[in-house]
């Protein structure tokens, strides 16, 4: 029992309490709240940032981030709605599997830039990811011509993306949990997982290993750029059309903040996709049951803020190394 | 009398850094504190700079007990301790970086330069350092020693009572040590009490008045330098003979395992030398010879630029940490913790991260296989840990030494390099090191040790290589050798200048 217990342990133990705190209040004052139907409205739209949280999680413990992937998302939406419009009559019966083809190697094509330029450029993954969140924003505004691109609802296979479900739970949910769970299989059972936390935790220890850290790298940031460009499908065919800037609107905060108040550590090394799924879920119901609640949208965002400076502030009294705020 | 500790005990859980111990440093005089890695000087001058609370004992200052939560307390109290490697800020100027925390304001809050300027001025010349140390040079450009003038500058501008020197002479040329002593002395002669940890015993008698040693964290005795000497001193350091620590059968045999040929790096020019089987060759030098730097190169870690290596005679190109892995060279570098150990990771994880490759099924960690593993070489090289799951970075550098050891047995390796294996651990983990050592030599390992410490060179090694300048400048056969022909060997450019 202890054992299994600190197999979970103590961050997504608290993280599990806090979010069956928030279900229980929010059940108790609304008892719509635990309903069937809104269980799935809150797996819906934790969806999205829960892919890039996934992702992120991953590039998180490789000691990078990617603050870029909401450009990427923007950017995999619009080149899919143009595939789809390309190989189409205008608007309609184009190829739904082309336009998710293309869109996957545009977005991992986007990932090897930013390994590249973080890898051979040596430049700090922050710095890095932020001018690429400039530049594939406007590569993809050029593209589309600033506008929203492309009819996407007609197409079946879409339409069971966004609206289908298997055994009741929407296709998208399993969507989101079959990366989550593959990107877990990856980390914590396989030899490319425990080289991806060697080399987030220690990376000088890790070339001394033997592990050719640069492909790591490059690699880890590619499959952001592939979840990027699933989420970017998604989210295209969801609203019927594509936006250039339809992810960099704060989705990709919110899948950096979910990994953080899921348990990685910014200097990389710790983490993991059970904690980051959990905080996800955790931001999601609060989210809704704030607005089921009727709570002013803007006091939705202050509550989400103060979630992750609480979790930090906690995570970083136990475990912190940091100069600053030490007694004098 | 000046400062006095009396009856501090310190404990860190499973250590008891300091047992019981009382001592006094007496003003206008300078005692040295001394004792190998681990014996507790660092932990003493950590207790009486505020950084650690002892768990029992106290304090005093001309007979006032301190109360001692923080450095800032024991500043207050007219305490210093100069560390090894101050701390600079990299972009400011030396003026700033002495008056940092009180730098000349005028007007409320605006900084004053006109009045900095002054005060460094002033200062320098008072302390006769005007020509070792520019104001205007920022920070990031000051050399090792300068840095520790900026610390000491720290200290002396406030009203210090007491300094404590630790290893402040580790990155020091030789004149710059003298120009340090002189300063010390000159210290001592304004009646400050000093303070002074070293494990450079010729040093000591250069400048200490009395010797303290410490040994296990109990204090052994405290005498006066001039009734005592070298060898009495090493034996309170150790508490036994240290050539019983090397004692080994010598197994080289005639077959070359390591051949570097002509070997060019951007740091080592034209190196040659062998490691037979069941060798273990030294590489002695200074510090800043190239011995590290050829020992990274082949690793894979360094590029090497002209020359060949071999391994059982065949020639093998390195270009990469892996290609050299692959080849059966394994490398456990000088720095511990920040180039080998994944400090927060279990030891399970630290001892598996080379065999990781052996161990998938379909690139699936062997759970079972991955325990066992590790289990065994905890086991075979006694790693004192809870269990293979205890994070690495809780347990001591000897066994921190020996989960790196571990990883690289775990490969079977044709040849071993090790940097500095035993910095900073305590003697009985010593010990057990050349012991491991001994029997890979045994096995038929080819083995390259890196150390800096003569007597480990000496007592370890079937042959010894020097080093110095990026240049291999002699051979010496274990029958040959000796501190001396090392040093001359070691300082062979210098002398011939």
């Amino acid at each position: 029992m202890t054992a299994a217990l600190r197999r979970i342990g103590a961050q997504n133990l608290s993280l599990l309490g806090a979010l069956i705190a928030v279900l229980a209040l929010f059940g108790y004052l609304n008892p719509d709240y635990l309903s069937w139907s809104n269980v799935r409205v809150i797996g819906n739209t934790v969806t999205l940032a829960g892919l890039l949280a996934v992702a992120q999680t991953a590039v998180i413990i490789c000691g990078g981030i990617d603050i870029s992937v909401g450009s990427q998302v923007g950017l995999a939406a619009i080149v899919s709605a143009m595939t789809f419009a390309e190989t189409g009559d205008g608007l309609a019966n184009g190829s739904a599997v082309a336009a998710i083809a293309v869109a996957i190697v545009v977005g991992a094509a986007c990932g090897v830039i930013n390994g590249v330029i973080i890898v051979y450029g040596r430049v700090n993954a922050i710095i890095a990811t932020l001018a690429m969140l400039a530049a594939y924003k406007g590569v993809a505004q050029l593209l589309s011509g600033g506008q929203a691109v492309g009819y996407l609802q007609g197409d079946d296979l879409f339409i069971f993306i966004v609206r289908g479900s298997v055994v009741g739970i929407p296709t998208m949910v399993w969507i989101m949990l079959a990366i989550a769970l593959a990107v877990h299989v990856l980390l914590k059972m396989t030899d490319i997982g425990r080289n991806i936390y060697a080399l987030g935790g220690n990376a000088t220890a890790a070339r001394l290993a033997g592990i050719n850290i640069n492909k790591y790298l490059i690699a880890v940031y590619a499959m952001v750029g592939m979840v990027a460009a699933i989420t970017g499908i998604i989210l295209a065919a969801r609203s019927g059309s594509a936006h250039p800037t339809a992810g960099s609107e704060g989705l990709e905060l919110k899948a950096i903040t979910a990994a953080f108040l899921g348990g990685c550590a910014i200097a990389g090394g710790r983490g993991g996709i059970g904690g980051t799924l959990l905080a996800v879920l955790l931001l999601g119901a609060l989210e809704n049951g704030l607005t089921v609640e009727g709570v002013n949208p803007f006091w939705q965002n202050v509550a989400q803020g103060a979630l992750l400076v609480a979790a930090v502030v906690i995570q970083q009294r136990r475990t912190g190394d940091r100069a600053v705020g030490l007694p004098s | 009398m000046q400062l006095r500790v009396e009856h501090i005990s310190k404990r860190f859980a499973p250590v008891q850094a300091l047992a019981d111990v009382s001592l006094e440093f007496p003003s206008g005089s300078v005692t040295a504190l001394l004792g190998e890695n681990g014996a507790g000087k660092s932990t003493l001058v950590r207790i009486i700079n505020g950084e650690h609370l002892p768990d029992s004992g106290q304090v005093l200052l001309h007979d006032q007990p301190l109360s001692l939560h923080s450095p800032a307390d024991a500043r207050r109290a007219g305490i210093r301790v100069i560390p090894q490697e101050p701390e600079i800020v990299p972009y400011v100027s030396v003026a700033e970086n002495v008056y940092i925390g009180a730098l000349s304001r005028r007007a409320g809050r605006f900084f004053d330069r006109a009045a900095l300027r002054r005060r460094i001025a002033e200062d320098l010349a008072r302390l006769g350092f005007e020509r070792v140390l520019d104001p205007d040079t920022p920070g990031k450009d000051l050399t090792p020693a300068q840095r520790q003038l900026v610390e000491i500058l720290r200290a002396l501008t406030t009203e210090a009572k007491v300094i404590a020197f630790d290893e402040p002479t580790s990155s020091l040329s030789e004149q710059e040590v003298e120009a340090l002593f002189d300063l010390i002395r000159r210290l001592r002669g304004e009646g400050l009490a000093i303070i002074y940890v070293s494990h450079r015993l010729g040093e000591i008698f250069q400048i200490a008045d009395r010797v303290a040693v410490l040994r296990d964290g109990a204090l052994v005795g405290v005498v006066p330098a001039t009734e005592t000497d070298e060898g009495r001193v090493v034996r309170m350091m150790v508490g036994r003979d240290l050539t019983a620590m090397f004692a080994r059968p010598h197994v080289a045999t005639d077959r070359v395992v390591l051949s570097v040929d002509n070997v060019t790096t951007d740091d080592v020019t034209d190196v040659s030398l062998q490691v037979r089987a069941g060798e273990v060759v030294a590489l002695a030098g200074l510090v800043g010879a190239g011995r590290s730097e050829l020992c990274r190169a082949l690793a894979g870690d360094l590029p090497i630029r002209s020359g060949t290596v071999s391994i059982d005679g065949v020639a093998t190109p390195i270009r990469h940490t892996w290609e050299a892995i692959d080849a059966g060279i394994a490398y456990a570098p000088e720095e511990r913790k920040a180039q080998a150990l994944l400090l927060s990771r279990p030891v399970r994880d630290n001892i598996v991260i080379s065999v990781l490759e052996r161990l998938q099924r379909f690139r699936f960690v062997r759970a079972g296989a991955e325990r066992a593993l590790a289990s065994r070489y905890v086991e075979r090289l006694r790693i004192r840990t809870p269990s293979i799951e205890h994070e690495v970075r809780k347990l001591s550098g000897g066994n921190q030494q020996k989960v790196v050891l571990a990883r690289w047995l775990a490969r079977d390796p044709k040849v071993l390099i090790l940097d500095e294996p035993t910095r900073g651990i305590d003697v009985g983990a010593k010990a057990e090191i050349y012991h491991i050592i001994a029997d890979l030599a045994q096995a038929g390992m080819a083995i390259l040790v890196v150390s800096s410490e003569l007597p480990e060179v000496l007592g370890l090694a079937d042959r010894i290589v020097v080093m110095q300048n990026g240049r291999v400048t002699g051979e010496l056969s274990r029958a040959d050798a000796s501190e001396e022909a090392i040093l001359a060997l070691a300082m062979a450019d210098d002398m011939t200048r």
